[in-house]
């Protein structure tokens, strides 16, 4: 499953991350050689095994369905690149 | 006087200040003037809070006074940078986190609060915990305090992710440290730094308010200049959180106890597929001596079998991009961290993501995202999650036969900053010995053994059952005893 330049810019692009077309050929150069060392995940025989989901054996706490947090605007867009009272302020969604 | 504090163990330093010989305040000053001194030459600490640290220490002082001490009272720690700290910059060691200042505290470091502790600042570590080498560094690569004998001066890396942690405690800027491992990331850098680093059993420490690398790999741990000062420590970090919904909800042990408890009788696995390809004669010695010393204090040596060992590294590969792939999809320069503006909302988040993300990290999200893309799921993750199934198998096999196994912690001795960059599968390699424990869950120590022909320290492993913590500390303490491993970094910087 050899990965060439056009994978590589749709993989970027559903990752959302910008790779300018110098780059696109040897990213595809690093990600084939570690996808092919993966490869070597084949010789193992998994019929019948359930895949991992958790380490210990336990089941999912459950909580009371209460709100426990919240009025907090302020923290929240304490950090944010551009906010005003208490909401985010982002780039136009929906033309 | 100052150098006398700092070179303390975190126990001896708890009952100097039990007794009166010094306060925390006078503990911290020497631990702020420390870190001044050395900082510039070994980059360990990207945040330093000095005046935080004395008015941590002086409460610490005033509850000692007042007959409420915990059992971290006025110890000075130093705070991986993963850990959010609430009003103290916590960026991951990511450009793209920016300048971000939690409005929270992880539930971990809450603890050590509650116990007493005091910070120093934010340790240096690999970008999103992504790395062996500490290179990956926004801020730049942390030199190891131990350097090669024979006037080789060259640059050392402290092995990573939590390189700014192990390199903190070997050169006595912290009495000890907080670190995270998902695939080695606390055990590697202490085996490189003769120091002691103990992964946890998966859900044993919260991971609420630690920046998520890979979820059902990610562990937090101490770095400590002893197994006993690193069982202190993890003793204060572990503990039930409801915020977090894989932290276990079960007593947590006195492990302090647990070090100096022998392991006579103990049965002690030694792993055939552990002895790979071109393994350097050193960590064959070590190991071997490793052997002997347990035999010696009354160990029984049993040969184990863990057969999909070579299986561990290249499964951990797709588990941990993919789930990294997914967790760091909420860097999208909306909510945090720098934006880089751009004429379409596609075109703004891709723009912060190709400026804040680094060249480690973009390659592992385009994996994960890759492997978890239509069509390739099955072939991919979900393999992977049966291959990581059939390894905590051979675990539980190896289970019947012994009680802990003993590994060396590293293919290797600390290298040049510099020498491995080039090739990622050589820096993968880093984890051979340690991931197969996060795979798992299960829990992992190492501790210093010995030094190799260029006088670098090498570490051994002991893993454990799940959850029995108190046998890996038993073990390690056993090493400890037997080893008599003093050595200490040459002073330099």
């Amino acid at each position: 499953m050899a990965v060439d330049a056009t994978t590589v810019r749709k993989v970027a692009r559903l990752a959302r991350i910008h790779i300018p077309d110098d780059r696109l050929e040897p990213m595809a150069g690093e990600l084939n050689g570690i996808l092919a060392w993966i490869e070597m995940l084949n010789e193992v025989d998994v019929e019948g095994v359930e895949p991992m989901t958790s380490a210990v054996e336990t089941r999912l706490p459950l909580r009371p369905d209460v709100v426990s947090d919240g009025g907090k605007a302020e923290d929240i867009t304490l950090n944010a690149p551009r906010s005003a009272d208490g909401f985010f302020i982002v780039p136009k969604v929906v033309e | 006087m100052a150098s006398d504090l700092t070179s303390l163990t975190l126990a001896a330093a708890r009952d100097g200040l039990a007794r009166g010989d010094f306060s925390s305040v006078e503990l911290t000053g020497a631990f702020n003037a420390a870190i001044e001194a050395a900082n510039p030459s070994l980059n360990a600490y990207v945040v330093t809070t000095p005046d935080q640290a004395l008015e941590m220490a002086a409460a610490s002082d005033a509850r000692r006074k007042a007959g409420t001490a915990g059992p971290l009272e006025g110890i000075p720690l130093g705070i991986k940078d993963l850990f959010c700290t609430k009003g103290v910059r916590t960026t991951a060691c990511s450009a793209i986190l920016g300048e971000f200042k939690p409005p929270y505290e992880s539930t971990v470091t809450s603890h050590l609060w509650r116990d007493g502790a005091v910070m120093l600042g934010k340790l240096n570590m690999d970008e999103f915990a992504m790395g062996s080498s500490n290179e990956t560094s926004a801020f730049g690569p942390v030199t190891n305090p131990w350097r090669r004998g024979g006037g080789d001066n060259a640059a050392l890396t402290p092995g990573g992710s939590s390189g700014g942690s192990a390199a903190a405690v070997a050169a006595d800027l912290c009495l000890g440290a907080t670190a995270t491992d998902t695939g080695g990331s606390i055990r590697q850098p202490a085996s490189l730094t003769a120091t002691v680093g103990i992964k946890p059993t998966y859900g044993r420490c919260s991971r609420w308010g630690i920046v998520a690398f890979a979820s059902s790999l990610d562990q937090a741990g101490p770095i400590a200049k002893t197994v006993t000062d690193s069982a202190i420590l993890l003793g204060s970090m572990c503990g039930h959180d409801p915020k977090d919904s894989t932290s276990l909800d079960i007593p947590v042990p006195d492990f302090a106890a647990a070090v100096s408890r022998g392991v006579k009788g103990l049965r002690i696995g030694v792993p055939q597929e552990y002895r790979v390809d071109n393994m350097p004669a050193e960590i064959e010695k070590l190991w071997a001596d490793g052997i002997a010393w347990l035999k010696d204090a009354g160990a029984q040596i049993v040969d184990v079998s863990l057969p999909h060992t070579k299986y561990a590294l290249p499964a951990y590969y797709i588990v941990a991009p993919a789930e990294a792939s997914s967790n760091l999809a909420r860097y999208d320069g909306m909510r945090y961290g720098a934006r880089v503006e751009a004429d379409s909302l596609t075109g703004t988040y891709e723009g912060t993501r190709a400026a804040g993300f680094g060249k480690e990290v973009q390659r592992r999200i385009l994996i994960g995202t890759y492997v978890l893309s239509a069509g390739y799921y099955d072939a991919y993750y979900l393999r992977a999650q049966k291959v990581r199934a059939r390894i905590a198998d051979d675990f539980r096999k190896a289970w019947e036969q012994c009680d802990a196994l003993l590994t060396p912690t590293a293919p290797s001795a600390a290298f040049a900053i510099g020498e491995r960059m080039a090739d990622p599968i050589q820096m993968y390699l880093n984890d051979v010995f340690t991931v197969t424990a996060n795979l798992a869950g299960l829990p992992g120590i190492s501790v210093p053994a010995a030094l190799d022909s260029q006088g670098l320290p090498l570490g051994l492993q002991v893993i454990g059952r799940a959850l029995d913590e108190e046998t890996v500390f038993a073990v390690a303490g056993a090493i400890e005893a037997q080893a008599g491993f003093t050595a200490r970094a040459a002073r330099w910087w």
